[in-house]
């Protein structure tokens, strides 16, 4: 498999140069030249007017796709609790069986979890597949990978989603990888093309770029979901569905890493990540006592607090508020930056909120180009009008 | 104590834009660097070296550039380095990469720990990790953000979760992904960097690890990138200047009028 300009044809015009995503063209002596960061991602293909370049891939060998039907979300509960993103992954996944005029079935691993069973067929799940054993009370990487990887192999599902958190990010990938399928990380978009394929839309370079990524020749098409970004249809008690209770086999319980100990750290750390409203302050606060005014105004507004980087390396707040690279993502419905400047590395943590507000005295701070809306003002001044205007209604 | 480290070298989003005719990454000019997760997971483990002994090999597929990137660990105090690099590997995705590296970690042969990054800022997938353990099938723990114990046999580690984190205990060879919180990198000493300049680094294709056909590169990845394109701005919103207060009213009947507060 490579990637090929045809000499004859290829007239340095630099269409192609312009369409490279990477940079990686360059047009020396009328003829263009493909660096060695090429990634293959064949862009510059249909960009060139005169066919002359060309990838060959020798196709894998054929895998019939046509055995191959039915959605499968995993279920995913915490302490026998099933989380919202896994009503979140039903009620898109719903949508993509309807589209596929297949059926929706939900992978429920745990312990004692038969009403749970009964909350996924409500919430949308036309089938359960339960196993229900001791050893599964915990998430554990090895025996949930196995059950769900044997799964896989023998009902052979088309698509099968599961949520973009530490427990799926830790599970999916694995299966991925052990029934030798595609999988598609943290997304925020699903549909299915005209073609039947599922079109799995996720952002990459820290939110700069989007991409739409296929898994044409292998089954079943995997992804994670972003917690979120879809839709939860609204349960429906009276909906039937049928249980499968899957046989626990002795060999199924072996792991190696076990979990020993699970330790909470609820009151520390508010989790950001689920808010739907969030206050975020940056260095334009100054000090860590003007925090206050923040939780004032959280509090008005019945949100949770963030903050950039440089508040919480100047010891201002603890670093589980951090928004950004190497903090968490966020993405609530409103999101208000107060004296936060927008470097790239706190907006690829929150530029995909729905809305949001940028509270910011500098006109270039480069919050304003994300903001939905933004008041240039000193926020010593605004943030004081805000809550009392907020606290007479 | 045998450790591993798998390195990616990234383009520094700090730097990346779009070009807004074509909606694609301007790379020109853009710096690379060692992504920042594995920053940590070098510094690890050297911490394990110091505690434990042994030795540390890193190692990363990419373009010959990558060099630079294994350069900088050995500068840290890794003592070898292995780039695998060759067209045929081109177009990886998290399928095809971890069963690259998984190859080559089975041609060093042997490892007691495997230590990734959480996630590449690139990709930002963090598939690879477990998927290289899963090609070795071997124990992992992801989002590792503290090792309590290790021994020859066996580690006790801390895994970060939504709500607190969970106790791991594994057996060796094992493979850790790891977060930002568990260590402060250090930087490079002046020796380090001597070494780095002068260290033999070997490249790596396809018949040194004996793979290829469609398990590599573009053939072997089961993902296809169908399209790339820009995110919708929420930019070029509406901007209050002038009286605060008049500002913060036109803000708070905004927000009423989506119903957002
Ligand atoms: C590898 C790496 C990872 C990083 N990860 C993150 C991350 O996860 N999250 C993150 O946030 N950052 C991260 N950063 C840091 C980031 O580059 C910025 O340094 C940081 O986000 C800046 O924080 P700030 O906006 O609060 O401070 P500044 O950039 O100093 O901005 C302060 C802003 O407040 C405004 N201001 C000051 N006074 C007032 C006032 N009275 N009223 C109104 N406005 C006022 C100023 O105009 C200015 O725009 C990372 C950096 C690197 C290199
Ligand atoms: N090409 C590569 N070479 C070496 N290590 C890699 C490569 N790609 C990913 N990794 C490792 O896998 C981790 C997760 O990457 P990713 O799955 O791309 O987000 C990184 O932090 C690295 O430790």
């Amino acid at each position: 498999m490579s990637i090929r300009v045809i000499e004859e044809k290829c007239n340095g015009c630099r269409l192609c140069v312009r369409a490279c995503p990477f940079g990686e063209i360059s047009v020396e002596e009328k003829l263009a030249v493909i660096g060695d960061g090429c990634t293959l991602c064949g862009a510059c293909v249909p960009a060139c007017k005169f066919g002359a370049i060309e990838i060959e891939v020798e196709r894998a060998k054929k895998i019939d796709l046509s055995q191959y039907s039915g959605v499968w979300i995993v279920a995913e509960q915490r302490r026998g609790k099933l989380q919202s993103v896994t009503f979140e992954l039903l009620g898109v996944g719903k949508e993509l069986a309807g589209r596929r005029a297949s059926e929706l079935s939900a992978i429920l691993m745990g312990h004692r979890m038969a009403a749970a069973a009964g909350e996924l067929i409500a919430g949308g799940a036309d089938s359960v597949y339960l196993i229900d054993s001791p050893e599964f009370e915990h998430y554990q990487d090895e025996p949930y990978s196995r059950v769900l990887s044997r799964l896989i192999n023998k009902w052979k599902p088309e698509i099968v989603l599961a949520g973009a958190t530490a427990i799926g990010r830790s599970l999916i990938p694995r299966v991925a990888v052990m029934v030798r399928t595609g999988l598609t990380a943290d997304c925020t978009g699903l549909s299915i093309g005209d073609d039947g394929h599922l079109l799995q839309t996720r952002p990459a370079f820290g939110g700069n770029i989007m991409a739409t990524i296929l898994t044409p020749r292998h089954r079943p098409q995997m992804a994670t979901v972003r917690h979120k970004v879809m839709k939860a249809a609204p349960p429906d008690p009276a909906r039937q569905g049928n249980v499968i209770n899957v046989e626990v086999k002795e060999s199924d319980r072996f792991t190696r890493a076990k979990v020993v100990d699970l330790v909470e750290e609820k009151e520390k750390t508010v989790n950001i990540a689920e808010a739907d409203l969030i206050v975020s302050g940056g260095r334009g606060l100054q000090a860590p006592e003007n925090f206050a005014l923040l939780e004032e105004l959280a509090l008005a507004l019945g949100g949770a607090i963030g903050a950039s980087r440089a508040a919480v390396d100047a010891g201002w707040i603890p670093y589980s508020h951090q928004v950004g690279q190497t903090g968490k993502t966020v993405q609530p419905k409103l999101y208000i930056a107060c004296g936060i400047s927008g470097a790239i590395q706190h907006l690829v943590g929150m530029q995909t909120s729905d809305v949001i507000v940028a509270i910011n005295k500098d006109p270039y701070a480069p919050i304003f180009q994300v903001a939905t809306y933004g008041i240039v003002g000193d926020l010593f001044e605004v943030i004081p009008l805000l809550v009392n205007k907020l606290r007479r209604r | 104590m045998q450790i591993i480290v798998c390195i990616k070298q990234v383009p520094d989003t700090t730097n990346i834009k779009i070009n807004p005719e074509t909606n694609t990454l301007i790379r020109e000019g853009v710096e690379c660097i060692v992504n920042p997760f594995d920053m940590y997971a070098i510094e690890e483990a050297i911490r394990l070296k110091e505690r434990c002994g042994g030795k540390i090999t890193a190692l990363t597929m990419g373009p010959p550039q990558a060099e630079s990137a294994l350069r900088e660990a050995l500068s840290l105090g890794v003592d070898e380095a292995v780039l695998i690099s060759n067209r045929a590997f081109a177009g990886s995705d998290t399928w095809a990469t971890s069963f690259t590296l998984a190859s080559a970690i089975r041609k060093i042969g042997h490892y007691d720990i495997i230590l990734c990054g959480k996630q590449a800022i690139d990709g930002d997938t963090a598939q690879v990790g477990p998927g290289v353990a899963a090609h070795l099938n071997i124990p992992q723990i992801t989002f590792v953000k503290k090792i309590e114990e290790v021994t020859d046999r066996s580690i006790r580690a801390e895994r970060m979760m939504e709500e607190g984190f969970q106790i791991l205990e594994s057996p060796l060879p094992v493979l850790l992904t790891v977060v930002k919180e568990i260590n402060e990198p250090r930087l490079p000493s002046l020796r380090g960097k001597m070494k780095a300049r002068k260290a033999d680094i070997p490249v790596w294709g396809p018949e040194d690890i004996d793979v290829g056909g469609d398990q590599i590169g573009l053939n072997g990845s089961p993902t296809y990138v169908a399209k790339i394109f820009a995110p919708e701005r929420k930019g070029s919103g509406k901007i209050f200047r002038g009286d605060a207060e008049e500002a913060v009213d036109q803000l708070i009947h905004e927000l009423r009028s989506g119903k957002l507060i």
